[in-house]
């Protein structure tokens, strides 16, 4: 049975596919809209990765 | 190819479920009344949230009563195979498989908690997580099976959705979330009683023990009255707390007169009456006591409405 063929199978099982990717996207949109939400209300943003987190790095000395 | 022609076949025979029967097993009729009262919960806080959080927590409150519902399903496949009114659920009809309704409660209620921390905090994700574990572990599991005020016990993990939206809003949990608490835990016996003297269910078969069964109808009528009683002062208590205003007050002595005259027909009727006009009040006070509900909680959100706009 090649591939490219549809069985009775796939038919069925489309209207299940289509709402878990639906899903996914308005789950991905969620995150999205929630991050931005966030940053406009003022939360703070740290990065994790190879970049100094300000609320663990000690403050530089500037003064004389 | 003989093999997997007979192994599709197979799959499609059982548990070849489609996506409503998923979103069935997050029973949405309960999921509305989740999400109308976290929503109030959270409107009524005296604290501005902004809507793209306040949506994101709603969903989640109501994906995480959905996750319990999908629990509730899964454990309780064998009381509902045995009902006329359940036994076309997705489990026991063999649609979604008795692991698939257990993997998509855990999994959705891992993600409705944790994303409702993040969105809005902890004490909220928290009470959640309380929620989800008291209607599937302590209700469903345990509590169903053993007690008559199994409904009883049940409408508090019904109770917590305000109280969840209220903590989202505000951080923590004061008097006026306790009592809109109050109001959906005692008004969910009487409600829900009401409809156990009419319908004829078959709870006896599964093994359930329910007050009409256990205790007989007479004394069902007059639980129905002790708790419509109970029920009055925390409904008007509320009236004279922050979220309440002339609106919701109003609502509440009208409400509560109502709800307590149906209480008292129904305690002084017996069953040759009942049903001789086929349970006519036992019928028009479960019907009202769905509008008692809304009511008070729009009338909280009316409120909410004036004093924004500077009226009250």
């Amino acid at each position: 049975m090649p591939i490219t063929e549809t069985h009775d199978l796939h038919k069925r099982r489309f209207g299940r596919n289509v709402g878990v990717a639906l899903s996914l996207v308005g789950f991905a949109a969620i995150v999205f809209g929630l991050t931005v939400a966030k940053i406009r209300e003022g939360s703070t943003m740290e990065a994790f990765d190879h970049t100094p987190r300000v609320s663990v790095t000690p403050p530089v000395e500037t003064g004389q | 190819m003989t093999d997997l022609t007979t192994n599709t076949t197979a799959t499609a025979a059982e548990g070849d479920a489609q996506f409503g029967d998923y979103v069935q097993l997050l029973k949405p009729r309960v999921m509305s009344l989740v999400v109308f009262t976290a929503l109030v919960g959270l409107l009524v806080a005296p604290v501005s949230v902004d809507p793209m959080i306040a949506f994101t927590a709603i969903l989640f409150i109501a994906l995480g009563g959905g996750a319990s519902g999908a629990l509730n399903m899964w454990y309780d496949a064998d009381i509902d195979a045995v009902m006329r009114r359940t036994a076309k659920r997705p489990v026991p009809s063999g649609r979604v498989t008795s692991g698939e309704a257990l993997s998509l409660g855990l999994w959705l209620s891992a993600i409705s908690v944790a994303m409702l921390g993040l969105a809005t905090n902890w004490l909220a994700a928290g009470l959640l997580a309380f929620t989800i574990f008291f209607y599937a572990v302590i209700y469903t599991m345990w509590l169903k099976r053993a007690t008559p005020q199994n409904i009883v016990i049940g409408g508090a993990a019904g109770a917590f959705p305000p109280v969840i939206g209220w903590a989202a809003a505000t951080g923590s949990v004061s008097i006026e979330a306790i009592l809109m608490f109050g109001l959906i835990f005692i008004w969910t016996p009487p409600h829900f009683w009401a409809l156990a003297l009419f319908m004829k269910s078959d709870y006896h078969e599964a093994k359930v023990p329910m007050l009409t069964v256990t205790h007989g109808r007479r004394e069902t009528r007059r639980q129905i009255l002790i708790y419509t009683l109970v029920l009055a002062p925390v409904a008007l208590g509320l009236a004279f707390t922050s979220v309440a205003g002339p609106v919701y007050l109003a609502a509440a002595i009208v409400l509560n007169a109502i709800f307590l005259k149906g209480a008292w027909d129904i305690w002084r009727r017996d069953e040759a009456t009942a049903e001789a006009d086929a349970y006519l009040v036992e019928k028009r006070v479960f019907r009202f006591s769905l509008y008692y509900l809304f009511l008070h909680f729009g009338a909280l959100l009316a409120d909410a409405g004036l004093r924004s706009w500077g009226i009250v």
